[in-house]
């Protein structure tokens, strides 16, 4: 049934004539948009552009290079049983229908992070970081995703972990698991920073957030107890009520209540750790599941809703294709173009993370093998589609209030006229009217130094709602936009925070068995407090850094990030090595190699760059020196700032070391194992799970063609399914 | 009505709201001999698996 994909053709052949035109026409369109985008200077062009450029990229990759790396590289083999075929127990194993599992893995690897890295990036303007997210997608991104998917459903959806330590070693396995749960803790507070420069000092967004506990409690108390399953149904209500939850948050900035929700970053910092601690104790069904299906449903409303936003609006950028921050002096974060537009976009281009969940639930319910096409490869397309529409979002902004949104506190002082003389020193323009004038539109008290990129990526969201779907709700859909990236963020702080216990648990139940224990309650509390201490302590001091917190950590969660995409694409490189395809390894060592250039070279420049604004330890130098003088350098305030400072770029610049040290690690381990595969003439055994031959039959793409529609109906399949009978002894195997 | 029951039919697969059904389903035809769990039974071992193991959210 499947000999024709097993037996794959070169592109086009045999149907040449309208398809090739069709493709020749893509490719036509792509390049006119691509020639927009890069060569048109000294003039606003319009953000269609930039999406024309990306889906025509998007279709030529998907249609050629994936094909590519699906049959020739990875050699999908439709006729072989998948996991989800072969272990079928109805709950985690079992197949699911392909655009389901599209929508669920998508609804995994997308969060706030595609949203966030464009919006800083684009300080340095639109064109490099658009150039990064596109191209690095389609060489990079995807193919880790589905690389990694394909490699774990052919080891019954083994984790990334449990996949390094059997095919690269121990020593690159335990490097691989520091790597996760380093990760982890980063994320977790660079994320949830993001959600307290957001939610500061202001009640409508936190008062609307803060009903976000109620509304899921009584979502999960709904499922539990009065409708059992019903999850559709209830995560409409979610919704519903999460909308009158914005509204309120409106009345409530009018209403005496106002100043009870006025928060400090400070406060808020302990409103989130004391929720993350809770989160991760309480069962999921009360607080974690209901806000992942709120979540869920929030994302896919959004982004649809973003799309048709800057369609229909047709918005033109004003942020310019470059900046003279390509140098590296930025205020929004410091370094050159090279490497840290790569480390700074790195959901939506290529994201180490994405790893974990190609191995984790996705392989496990997969129908066909060659379906992690359009799964692994096609789902991070579409989050890269959103990093596109984040740094369109971003670019709309006038560039003053870009910079006066995203610089930090101590840089832009503390008047509207300080930030407006700040901006005007960095070369662009904004009068203090003006920036009071953007804060009444979307009834804030101020957008100044407003950083972490939700506020920028809401104000940028609002106009082009407003300008798409009408005036006078600007402050509504700002707060909505702020709503829901909160909401990704705390989705992610909950499962997150549970996570990382988990692993904390394992790790130090090898120790202490006790403490291994799931249902001890002691264990569960105190490695719960520990993990939720450890992205709270980098939290609080990103709050406080008088240096600015953004600009501080994001570089080491891109790094972070980075360092897993090196462990993942090792792996993928070592299993091609293994499995004999040597003549293809160049598909993932190129990335490979590039990422850990990129991630190595902005490593070792956080760590001995002599320039204190990029070197964390020439920072320290500077601080500490002026320190024994009993100096106060600007921003800081005063002598405890100084110190602040001084253990800040210890700490970072040490976490910055001991991220390229597992690099080298993980890196060097799997190289061992590639020169042994080569002396042992270039194959190594592996895990992989033997062939066992499929019967079920399902459509490898989004749309079935009419070679897969016969052969549906010759099973009498319906809706994209169908079974061979019992005794169909079905095509030979391979 | 088609395209609506068409949305019905992948939001209850996408928030997992058939996995009830798709569960009967399983023990009737491959395990006859196993009890079936009522719904609110299931949906409660479904969450306490899910308890131990939530499932990494990427950022």
């Amino acid at each position: 049934m499947t000999t024709e994909r097993t037996t794959p053709s070169p592109a086009g052949t045999g149907r040449r004539g309208p398809s090739t035109l069709i493709w020749i026409a893509v490719s036509v369109f792509a390049a006119v948009c691509w020639g927009v985008v890069a060569l048109i200077r000294d003039e606003e062009i319009n953000a269609i552009w930039l999406l024309g450029a990306a889906i025509g990229s998007y279709a030529i990759a998907y249609r050629f290079y994936s094909r590519f790396i699906a049959h020739r590289v990875l050699e999908v083999d439709d006729t072989r049983a998948t996991p989800a075929e072969r272990l079928n127990n109805a709950v985690d194993f079992h197949p699911t229908d392909r655009r389901v599992l599209f929508g669920h893995h998508f609804a995994a690897i997308a969060g706030a992070g595609p949203l966030v890295g464009p919006v800083l990036a684009a300080q340095m303007g639109y064109l490099p970081g658009t150039i990064w997210i596109i191209v690095g997608v389609i060489f990079a991104g995807a193919v880790q995703d589905m690389v990694i998917l394909f490699f774990s459903m052919r080891r019954n959806g083994k984790s990334l972990g449990q996949m390094v330590r059997d095919e690269v070693g121990l020593v690159g396995g335990i490097a691989a698991l520091v790597a996760v749960f380093t990760i982890m803790i980063i994320l977790l507070a660079v994320l949830a920073l993001v959600v307290v420069n957001a939610l500061a000092n202001s009640p409508w967004g936190t008062f609307s957030l803060a009903l976000t506990i109620p509304i899921a409690l009584f979502m999960g108390f709904y499922m539990r107890v009065l409708r059992p399953g019903a999850v559709v149904e209830t995560s409409l209500i979610g919704v519903a009520l999460l909308l009158l939850a914005i509204v309120a948050g409106g009345w409530v900035q009018e209403s005496s209540w106002a100043d009870a929700f006025t928060l400090s970053p400070t406060t808020l910092v302990w409103c989130l750790v004391i929720y993350g601690f809770l989160a991760s104790v309480l069962p999921v069904w009360m607080l974690l599941a209901p806000r992942d299906y709120l979540s869920t449903f929030m994302k896919i409303g959004t982004i649809v809703l973003l799309a048709v936003g800057v369609l229909v609006a047709a918005p033109k950028l004003k942020i310019p294709a470059t900046t003279q921050f390509t140098d590296g002096t930025g205020p929004v974060f410091s370094g050159a173009l090279f490497p840290f537009v790569f480390i700074t976009i790195a959901c939506g281009a290529l994201s180490g993370f994405h790893s974990l969940i190609a191995s984790g639930t996705t392989p496990k319910m997969i129908e066909k093998e060659s379906q992690v096409r359009m799964i692994g490869y096609g789902a991070m397309l579409m989050e890269s589609f959103v990093a596109v529409m984040a740094m369109i979002a971003a670019c709309v902004l006038d560039p003053g209030l870009y910079f006066a949104m995203n610089s930090p506190a101590g840089f832009l002082g503390d008047s509207l006229q300080s930030a407006s003389e700040a901006v005007a020193g960095l070369g662009f323009a904004i009068t203090p009217d003006q920036l009071q004038a953007a804060a009444a539109e979307v009834e804030e008290q101020t957008l100044v130094a407003r950083t972490g990129g939700a506020p920028t990526l809401a104000v940028g969201m609002s106009q082009i709602f407003s300008s798409a779907f009408g005036d006078g709700l600007t402050a509504f859909f700002y707060h909505f936009a702020i709503m829901f990236e909160a909401l990704f963020i705390l989705t992610t702080v909950d499962a997150g925070t549970r996570v990382g216990r988990f692993m904390l648990q394992d790790t130090l139940g090898n120790v202490w068995k006790p403490i291994g224990r799931v249902s001890w309650a002691p264990g569960v509390w105190l490695t719960s407090a520990l993990v939720v201490g450890g992205w709270g302590y980098f939290l609080y001091t990103g709050v406080t850094n008088p240096l600015g917190g953004i600009n501080q950590l994001f570089p080491l969660f891109g790094i972070a990030n980075q360092l897993l995409a090196a462990v993942a694409l090792s792996l993928a490189t070592t299993l091609l090595i293994k499995h004999g395809k040597i003549r293809w390894v160049w598909v993932t060592a190129v990335p490979l190699a590039w990422d850990a250039v990129v991630t190595l070279t902005a490593a070792y420049q956080k760590v001995f760059s002599s320039d204190p604004r990029i070197g964390f330890f020439s920072q320290r130098d500077r601080f500490q020196e002026a320190l024994d003088q009993g100096e106060v350098i600007a921003p800081a305030k005063n002598l405890g700032d100084m110190e602040q400072v001084v253990t800040n770029s210890t700490i970072d610049g040490l976490l910055a070391a001991l991220y390229a040290v597992l690099i080298i690690i993980v890196i060097a381990s799997s190289a061992v194992v590639w020169l042994r595969a080569i002396r042992a003439g270039g194959a190594l055994p592996t895990t992989e799970i033997p062939y066992r031959r499929s019967r079920i039959v399902a459509p490898a793409g989004l749309w079935a063609t009419a070679e897969e529609k016969r052969q549906l109906a010759a099973v009498g399949g319906h809706d994209g399914y169908g079974e061979l009978p019992p005794d169909d002894e079905g095509t030979a195997p391979r | 009505m088609r395209p609506l029951r068409a949305v019905l039919w992948y939001l209850r697969e996408l928030t997992d709201e058939s996995a009830y059904e798709r569960y009967v389903e399983h023990v009737r035809t491959h395990h006859p001999d196993r009890p079936v769990p009522s719904r609110r039974e299931f949906e409660r071992q479904r969450m306490a698996a899910k308890d131990t193991n939530p499932g990494v959210r990427c950022c």
